[in-house]
């Protein structure tokens, strides 16, 4: 869908042009001789698989990196983005995934922030306050400029963040995996706000890993697939599952094959559990429920709800201010984590890089973190680096962790396949509570599908699995059942059949 | 191979860098010293001869070497663990007063072989002791151990001068220092070596404490690389979150490491205490305890490379002696200078040039394979 390229610059001209982007980090090449063409007016999706080099295109177009090759136009004019002030002078304006806001600002603090037009703020203040009423009633994006950040929703966060890019005169806006924060219910007031944009002209580009937002609100897509753009289609034109396609280069089964579970007796059992975090805020109130050797037990909510604590906890990585948790009958208070994996308890930490692996160690250093003092891995004090290395080849063989190198560092592999080496390590163990929170946080499609197969597994061989995920979907896929919470309590269960509404409400918090 | 930064061949990075870096240094100690009117050939011929020109500037080298080799692991180890102990000076001061109890009670009566390993226990024993608080108010209490380590060395200090005043002194002499250790509280010179390749050591206090040194290198290799334990501590050290999920008790590594640290700091004092001046003076650690922050930071904390920046300095050091003394222009504080610069590029500025050697690397193969 290529629009017909005009000769003179006019309205009518296309947003955005890309015109054979290249780029490359050393020997990883990022960007293949991209050309994408956005429509002005349009929300266009950019779809990849993690590495596939959405960001690193995302980024040349806003001024972080230069492309090696290629051209840039923005109405058909060629342009140079150096940095992120040109991007915005050329109308471009970015919401990152990870906010960046000044936390004890007010919001119009932040707008104004970088463009506060001159040495005093009086004059600007009102300047930026009379701005700000105007770009809210215009596109519909009501926060009240006297907020502090901090004491926002994130949704509304987000908002803010797409206020500085207007306000800063944006034309095209790109954001970049928008959702992942928020709650359905927020994902979708963000969609009427993109197209409230849309409808007044502005261009959205809409960077994703999600098929479904795709299909839901974009005009156009483009995939992105290693370091290519291999197709642009409209959307309406196209199926979540030729996407998905694309995206992987091969069929993709979206749904997990499972059968009905069979649970047997309880195998976790957490009893009036409390926890706080560092700053003594009650995160985790009061919480109750079994898991049963045998079944799934998804819990779902919007992150930052609890869930963190309670896997902490569960783990024994923080200490619960009240409650009991059980193993098989018998309390594990006062357990720390190493004494947890001896009693057969696996957990798969949410956060990979920061928790689930020592990102500078090789592979195989951290194929048996947490697991150095077994027998088969040590010789007295030294460790037994040939019988380390042995598991570790036959774990990337069965988990076909690529590339397939025990020596290499283990930030130098794909998020994927750095998941694969935490799911090896916690699973091959063959624990009986396997807790997993956010199996397939930043995992490609392919690799997702291979997660899935994997726990369903663990399950059907007896192992009871307390999965949390902030995706909604994957709570439906997996779970046999699912509790939501809310604010650090349990909302309510329900069985993954419910609707989405329904769920979707209930991790608002309103009402089971 | 999908690699989100671009990794550089070892060669490259443990070879070619350092030199650079090393390259650079020299070149504006040179531009230094022309500026002050002196040629800067001549500096560095002075330095060069006087450091490793005849074998007894090859044995002062060594000497000082083997004093930056044993602060310089301390440093290492306590980097791998995520700390930076500053408290090398004071840890190895108190080391001095383990080993001279060694060697004034035992010296007497054994022989330097027998003394030797309760002297380097005692010597390990008593820097670890001053490494102790330090680490103990990190692991529990959160003081920060760059603070703590740094004051011990004032208390250390203080400390040993009392001791040496008041309590260790010889009645009726003036200095502030113990009495010669016998015979057997001395570590005997290290001459064969020398003799084997026909040069003479002269009085350079060159001695055992060297082999002690190396030994402990490779120790410190085995530990850090080869053992359960070393393995807890680096990943304490780099991500210690998945320490603690991993079941690693943090406060146990901190104090562990720390002690061990601590120890290897205060095995410095067997040289220039058992090996050169054979008692226990006043400030005999000479800001070995610092410079070890550098070979360590030099030598990326690797012992073979701690081993080889510990020579360096060990010239530096040496060679820097003899420059002052050839050409008075070029002063002490000169000298200290050259090693600051040899500090700021080898040491702070380590990766300063790895973005461009990278860019160099990996272009000239593309290049190739694109005309191919």
């Amino acid at each position: 869908m290529n629009a017909p390229v005009r000769t003179v610059p006019d309205a009518d001209a296309p947003a955005i042009e890309l015109v054979g982007i290249d780029k490359s980090f050393g020997p990883v090449h990022a960007n293949k001789d991209i050309h994408l063409t956005v429509r002005r007016g349009t929300i266009h999706g950019v779809i990849g698989e993690n590495g596939a080099g959405k960001s690193t295109l995302m980024s040349i177009l806003y001024g972080f990196y230069q492309a090696d090759r290629g051209e840039i136009r923005v109405g058909g004019r060629p342009i140079v983005i150096k940095d992120s002030q040109a991007a915005i002078a050329a109308g471009i304006g970015m919401v990152h995934q990870h906010f960046m806001l000044v936390e004890n600002f007010t919001v119009l603090e932040n707008v104004m922030l970088g463009a506060e037009g001159g040495a005093f703020l009086k004059t600007g203040i009102a300047k930026a306050r009379a701005e700000l009423k105007r770009l809210e009633t215009e596109y519909a994006l009501d926060v009240d400029p006297d907020a502090v950040i901090e004491t926002l929703p994130v949704g509304r966060q987000q908002r803010v963040e797409i206020l500085k890019a207007l306000y800063r005169g944006a034309d095209i806006l790109i954001l970049d995996e928008p959702t992942g924060v928020l709650t359905p219910a927020e994902a979708d007031h963000l969609f009427r706000i993109l197209r409230v944009l849309r409808d007044q002209g502005k261009t959205v580009i809409l960077i994703t890993h999600k098929l479904r937002e795709i299909m839901a609100i974009t005009d156009a897509v483009s995939v992105m697939r290693r370091g290519e753009m291999v197709a642009t289609r409209t959307t309406a034109e196209t199926t979540v599952e030729e996407l998905a396609e694309l995206m992987v280069g091969r069929r993709v089964l979206l749904k997990v094959d499972k059968g009905p579970a069979k649970p047997g007796p309880v195998a976790l059992s957490v009893r009036n559990l409390t926890v706080r975090d560092h700053r003594g805020v009650t995160m985790v109130d009061d919480v109750s429920f079994d898991v049963r050797a045998g079944e799934i037990v998804g819990i779902a909510g919007v992150a930052g709800n609890g869930q963190s604590e309670l896997l902490e906890a569960l783990a024994g990585i923080r200490k619960p201010a009240s409650g009991d948790i059980l193993i098989e009958g018998k309390s594990t208070l006062g357990a720390d984590p190493a004494m947890l994996r001896r009693r057969g308890l696996a957990h798969v930490p949410e956060d990979r890089h920061h928790m689930g692996l020592v990102l500078k160690f090789e592979e195989y250093e951290n194929s048996i973190l947490g697991y150095h003092d077994d027998p088969r891995f040590v010789r007295g004090p030294f460790l037994d680096i040939e019988a380390i290395r042995a598991d570790a080849r036959d774990k990337i063989a069965k988990y076909d962790i690529r590339p397939p190198n025990p020596r290499l560092k283990t930030a130098n592999f794909s998020g994927g396949n750095q998941q694969k080496i935490v799911l090896a390590r916690e699973i091959e163990r063959d624990p009986t509570v396997l807790i997993i929170g956010q199996p397939t946080r930043g995992v490609d499609i392919g690799a997702i599908e291979f997660i899935h197969r994997r726990i369903v597994e663990m399950r059907d061989a007896g192992k009871a699995i307390l999965l949390v995920s902030v995706e909604l979907d994957e709570i439906r896929a997996l779970a046999d059942r699912v509790i939501v919470m809310f604010a650090g309590r349990v909302v309510g269960e329900k069985t993954p059949e419910a609707s989405e509404q329904t769920l979707g409400l209930m991790m608002a918090g309103i009402g089971p | 191979m999908s690699a989100a930064s671009a990794p550089l061949p070892r060669w490259v990075t443990y070879g070619l860098m350092p030199v650079l870096n090393l390259a650079v240094a020299f070149l504006i100690s040179g531009l230094v010293v022309a500026f002050i009117g002196e040629s800067p050939w001549e500096a560095v011929e002075v330095l060069l001869t006087g450091a490793l020109g005849t074998g007894e500037g090859i044995g002062y080298t060594l000497f000082y070497a083997t004093n930056f080799i044993f602060t310089g692991l301390a440093v290492a180890v306590a980097f791998h663990c995520g700390l930076f102990n500053i408290g090398g000076e004071g840890q190895a001061y108190l080391g001095g007063l383990g080993a001279a109890l060694v060697a004034l009670s035992l010296g007497d009566v054994l022989p330097w072989y027998l003394t030797m390993p309760v002297a380097v226990l005692f010597a390990a024993l008593f820097g670890a002791a001053w490494a102790l608080i330090p680490a103990w108010l990190q692991a529990s209490r959160g003081s920060h151990i760059v603070i703590t380590t740094i004051m011990f060395n004032f208390i250390g200090a203080a400390l040993m001068v009392y001791l040496l005043v008041n309590v260790l002194k010889v009645p009726g002499a003036m200095a502030p220092e113990t009495r010669v250790f016998a015979e057997g509280g001395q570590l005997p010179k290290l001459t064969w070596p020398f003799e084997l390749f026909g040069a003479k050591l002269g009085a350079a206090p060159f001695n055992v404490s060297f082999v002690i040194a190396l030994v402990m290198a490779v120790l410190v290799w085995l530990l850090i690389w080869r053992t359960r334990l070393g393995y807890e501590i680096r990943a304490t050290g780099t991500n210690p979150t998945a320490a603690i999920y991993a079941g690693i008790p943090y406060k146990r590594m901190v104090i562990v490491t720390m002690l061990l640290s601590g120890g290897l700091a205060g095995m410095m004092a067997l040289n220039p205490v058992m090996g050169a001046s054979a008692r226990l003076q006043v400030e005999f650690v000479g800001g070995a305890g610092f410079v070890g922050i550098a070979v360590a930071l030099m030598g990326r904390s690797h012992p073979l490379g701690i081993v080889f920046a510990a020579i360096l300095f060990g010239v530096l050091y040496q060679g820097g002696a003899e420059l002052s003394f050839w050409i008075p222009a070029i002063t002490r504080d000169m000298i200290v200078v050259i090693q600051g610069l040899v500090i700021l590029f080898a040491g702070a500025l380590e990766t300063m040039f790895r973005p461009a050697l990278a860019r160099l690397f990996w272009r000239a193969p593309r290049a190739a394979a694109a005309k191919a």
